[in-house]
């Protein structure tokens, strides 16, 4: 039941993906390519699932505890810090290198492109790299990062 | 750049509207069923490092979905959908890496920060929204215009 109800939630979100655009990074290049072929529909992908969610947010927030599992799993870390704006940085410079975010780029696995299928793998690399970083010792860590970011 | 990032997109406001609201409707689903945030940065990390994230089955389950999202689509609508990647692979790989590394050093992407976060009206996750999206915007800005191109 619970992983079925999930699999449906991520089919439903991988196919907004799919038709929004947001898998196709021809679409989301030009998105951000404002001074010249610019083509403004991620607004309405990103503006159609903040208000969607804000407002669905409110209601389901406002229960004790969700429907199948004990606890609601919230981050409640409210740092602004070097770590969350430097990685969000690079974050952006990889965007805008490839065209694909996380979630564009996994639904898009399943049209079976080759193309997919290699940034994904780099961007788990990607992911084991920095966490690698992460999980050094202290001023190490910090001192890695700030080289880093 | 090669000629291929040159290709044009077409305006669809209403498809992306409509996938927007998918996306958002999986984010409150989420958040109704197992009180969890859906951010793609997060579900994947949890999936690779098993060791600190026991509670696997969900995430395999929501990834599962989003994958089999374009069969779906192909099967509803007889096409699948539209990925066109104007980025060379030595790029992608590249820009794969640097997604992974910003994503995991910055605690999340375009899901679980622009839509779950800034919908929580999360400081943080604002932060981290407008960083990116101006790092992109820079990026795309400085590969297409910036560099001979």
């Amino acid at each position: 039941m619970r992983l079925l109800s999930t699999y449906l939630i991520g089919l439903i979100f991988g196919t907004g993906i799919a038709i929004s655009g947001m898998a196709n990074p021809a679409k989301v290049l030009n998105f951000f390519d404002v001074a010249g072929r610019w083509d403004p529909s991620l607004i309405f992908v990103m503006g159609g699932a903040v208000v969607v969610t804000f407002l669905g947010y409110r209601i389901v927030l406002r229960r004790p505890a969700p429907l199948i599992d004990p606890a609601f799993h919230l981050p409640d870390n409210p740092r602004i810090d070097a770590r969350l704006l430097g990685g969000s940085a690079l974050f952006g410079v990889g965007w805008g290198i490839a065209g694909f975010c996380p979630g564009g780029a996994l639904p898009a696995l399943g049209t079976g492109r080759i193309e997919v299928v290699a940034f994904v793998a780099a961007m788990i690399a990607g992911i084991y790299l920095a966490k690698g970083l992460l999980s050094l010792s202290g001023a190490r860590a910090a001192r890695l990062l700030r080289r880093e970011t | 750049m090669s000629h291929l990032s040159l290709l044009e997109t077409a305006f669809t406001p209403w498809p992306s509207l409509a996938g927007g609201v998918l996306i958002g409707l999986a984010s409150v689903m989420l958040m109704l069923t197992l009180g969890r945030i859906m951010g793609v940065t997060g579900v994947l990390a949890g999936v690779l490092t098993p060791q600190a994230h026991p509670d696997i089955g969900w995430r395999l389950a929501l990834l599962a979905g989003m994958i089999s999202a374009p069969l779906a689509v192909l099967a509803v609508t007889g096409q699948m959908p539209v990925v066109q990647v104007p980025v060379s692979m030595p790029m992608l790989l590249v820009g794969g890496v640097v997604v992974g590394v910003g994503v995991t050093l910055g605690s999340g992407c375009t899901s679980g920060h622009g839509v779950c976060g800034m919908a929580r009206l999360s400081r943080r996750s604002f932060a981290a929204t407008l960083t990116f999206m101006i790092t992109t915007g820079v990026t795309v800005f400085i590969l297409r215009h910036g560099l001979g191109g």
